[in-house]
């Protein structure tokens, strides 16, 4: 699908029917705004069949993730674990994998973080903040790279073993932090030893928003760089199209499937990193916080573009950073976020049916003229 | 849920007029509008009717709700993470809270301890009991309840109700608080008869109910008749148990309704005293003790009305160890007694009282207790 995309706007860019190579580009940003919309319209009906008002809503929301400086800094404190976490999805999904399991890569992510920061006590921060994220990252690339090689090598669905491991990697850091790593110190919130205040990751310089969001910023136009840039990016886009045709053409199809989830769970593993060196200071069970699962919806939403992800991550951190003021204000119950979500997903997903359907987005319409 | 499909004429009413409504007032009050008043924030890690942890502070703060010149506002479902950091803040900038209640555990560091240093002239009050003098900010306090006295009170009436002599506890994690939960039921049953044992199951998770249910479900095989537990939301394990026609004792708030002829008694937090306590002090100008514990005598905890199926023998040891406990200095931990694995605890003669610090860093299951920590 991604793939056809950029072969049509190849050819067609060359062939200065810039208007036909207009239309395909419009299609991939109308019909996700367009379903974004109509799952926002469609909440607000629900809205009103409980008796509240969506203006109401719409109002707070704006008010409590993007209405004043306090607000801004609330939505992107959130956004920096959403954006690994989309692009744990988004990145394998250029390969035609859907991995949903980036919540097992994070919390093992932030356990790795937890138990080398131990070990490298004393370190400075310019080496040891580096080593940290390596180790986040490999801890999150071995899990779900190993999801790639079991898809490859033995046939089993990516989509339900990523998910199974997640759940078997929370329990892996429930015994870790409960365990053989546990700070004894830490007596009713088991927990790594805390961090040395040298290995803390700070804040932007003038925000109150940890450097996640400028590393994550970058890991988007990176991870857009990769697929749309390169080499390896259009082997993986080819082998998403049709793996047959892939593996016809001589391409390495098994190290492009485990390189790309275990790239996918690096950047998850990335997202752990950051949430023990910049917010916990050590390795706990609040890791385990739900951004894996969020940033499915991100990536759908994005339409596995990376630098989508960047607008579609700073909306849903939005959602979440007004729902707490939605819930004060207009007794909500916090569900009424999750609600939202589950309108504006299926809205995405009904939208895909309607790809290369409507008329104005045709290139070839636009062609003939 | 009726009403989700079908709105009825009069919601839908409601809900446009809201939407004019909305055009006359655009700009919500700001902060410096809705000082005026006391306004007190209550944050909560789940939900605030979990029959549990949660709704036990849900009614502290119902509480403070009906006090007068005080505004009350509150978040249910806030995650130990940034998410609690910002909902702290989002009650200071949005709702002028002063005085904030993050109630779980988990909020304290680093959250509390990041946030507070910001606000120096507000207030946070966190419950757990970690803060210590020149550690942590002057603007945070912390209190506890010593609730092992409920569980050891539960104990009493559950020696009492036990046929097989075999009581079932189904416990989150095997930390020092849980522990002593455990422990304690134990030893209450134990002052009945010290024949009774007890065996503990734990979930691994503050909140899972499959696995409670299923941990409610061994114990009932293996022949407990009487059943307790400490997780967020006893719901789950009490309603099972119940059903296999175990008798229950309660935990964090009153469950009576759940199965009122299985109900023997609960250790119930009282956060209402505490918090319109701390409340009032507020008001009046004061400043709260940075450090505030209690038990049943100063009213940070109760105990559910005693059930039915209590027999009356239950009744008066019941009473009688509840007053001992009101008149202060109960021992907790008697010598001569061992943990589970035969190592010693106390030795005889000696005692622990139910406010001993050592009591905090427990790690051990006495014996008669059947499980193991990790």
């Amino acid at each position: 699908m991604a793939g056809q995309l950029t072969f049509d706007a190849v050819a067609t860019g060359q062939g200065a029917d810039t208007r036909a190579w207009l239309a395909r580009r419009a299609e991939a940003v109308v019909l996700p705004v367009g379903a974004l919309i109509v799952g926002l319209v469609a909440f607000g009906g629900f809205l009103l069949a409980v008796g509240k008002s969506p203006l109401d809503f719409y109002a707070l929301v704006h008010t409590g993730a993007f209405g004043s400086g306090f607000a801004w800094q609330n939505t992107l404190s959130r956004t920096a674990p959403l954006l690994f976490a989309a692009l744990c999805v988004a990145i394998p999904a250029r390969l035609g994998l859907v991995v949903i399991g980036g919540e097992g890569a994070i919390v093992l992510g932030g356990v790795a973080t937890g138990a080398l920061a131990a070990q490298i006590a004393g370190v400075p921060g310019v080496l040891g903040v580096p080593l940290l994220a390596l180790a986040g990252a490999l801890a999150g690339g071995l899990w779900l790279g190993a999801v790639g090689a079991l898809r490859h090598y033995r046939g089993v669905n990516e989509t339900i073993s990523s998910l199974l491991l997640a759940y078997i990697a929370i329990a892996l850091m429930n015994h870790l932090v409960e365990g053989p790593l546990r700070d004894p110190a830490s007596l009713n919130k088991p927990s790594t030893a805390p961090l040395d205040a040298a290995l803390r990751v700070g804040d932007l310089p003038g925000l109150a928003v940890h450097w996640g969001l400028g590393v994550g910023i970058i890991a988007c136009i990176a991870a857009w760089l990769l697929i749309e840039r390169t080499t390896w990016g259009f082997a993986a886009r080819m082998t998403g199209g049709n793996v047959r045709a892939a593996q016809v053409q001589g391409l390495p199809v098994g190290w492009l499937i485990v390189g790309f989830t275990a790239l996918g769970g690096a950047m998850a593993g990335l997202a752990g990193m950051f949430e023990v060196t910049a917010v916990h200071g050590s390795a706990n069970a609040s890791l385990a916080a739900g951004y894996g699962f969020t940033g499915i919806l991100i990536a759908f939403l994005a339409r596995h573009n990376p630098l989508a992800i960047i607008p579609v991550a700073i909306l849903l951190a939005g959602f979440e950073a007004s729902s707490g003021l939605v819930q004060r204000r207009m007794d909500l119950p916090q569900a009424t976020t999750m609600v939202l979500q589950g309108f504006v997903f299926i809205a995405i997903l009904a939208s895909e049916a309607l790809y290369g359907r409507l008329k104005p987005f045709t290139p070839e319409r636009w062609r003939q003229r | 849920m009726q009403s989700f499909a079908m709105p009825s004429r009069r919601r839908f009413l409601e809900g446009t007029a809201g939407l004019a409504g909305l055009a006359a007032t655009s700009a919500w009050p700001s902060r410096k509008a809705r000082a005026q008043g006391l306004t007190v924030g209550f944050i909560y890690v789940g939900p605030k009717d979990d029959f549990g942890y949660n709704q036990a502070h849900a009614e502290g703060a119902a509480a403070v709700k009906a006090m007068a010149g005080v505004t009350v506002v509150e978040e249910e479902n806030v995650a130990e993470t940034v998410d609690v950091q910002q909902t702290m803040e989002s009650m200071i900038n949005f709702d002028g809270a002063s005085l904030l209640f993050p109630t779980s555990f988990g909020y304290f560091d680093p959250h509390i301890l990041g946030v507070a240093p910001r606000y120096p002239d507000l207030r946070f009050q966190h419950c757990g009991g970690l803060w210590s003098e020149g550690v942590h900010p002057a603007n945070v306090g912390s209190y506890f309840g010593y609730i092992g006295m409920g569980q050891y009170l539960n104990g009493v009436a559950a020696g009492h109700a036990t046929r097989t002599k075999r009581l079932g506890f189904v416990a989150a994690k095997p930390i020092p608080q849980v522990l002593l939960n455990i422990n304690a039921f134990l030893l209450g049953a134990r002052s009945v008869d010290p024949e009774i044992t007890c065996q503990v199951v734990f979930t691994g998770e503050w909140s899972l109910a499959v696995k409670e249910a299923e941990a409610t479900n061994a114990l009932a095989d293996q022949g407990a008749d009487v059943v307790t537990c400490h997780v967020d939301g006893p719901k789950v394990v009490l309603e099972t148990a119940a059903r296999r026609n175990c008798f229950i004792c309660g935990y964090h708030a009153d469950q009576t309704a759940l199965a009122p002829e299985k109900y023997l008694t609960g250790a119930e937090w009282n956060w209402a005293t505490v918090y319109t306590a701390m409340v009032e002090t507020t008001l009046a100008g004061g400043t709260i003790d940075n450090f505030v514990r209690g038990g049943l005598a100063e009213g940070f905890i109760k105990m559910s009305p005693l059930g039915p199926a209590v027999p009356d023998a239950g009744r008066k040891q019941f009473e009688a160890t509840r007053d001992a406990m009101l008149a202060g200095d109960f021992p907790l931990l008697q010598g001569p007694l061992a943990d589970n694995a035969g190592n010693p605890i106390v030795a005889a003669g000696e005692a622990l009282l139910e406010t001993d610090v050592a009591l905090e860093s427990m790690d051990y299951l006495v014996e008669g207790v059947l499980g193991s920590t990790s």
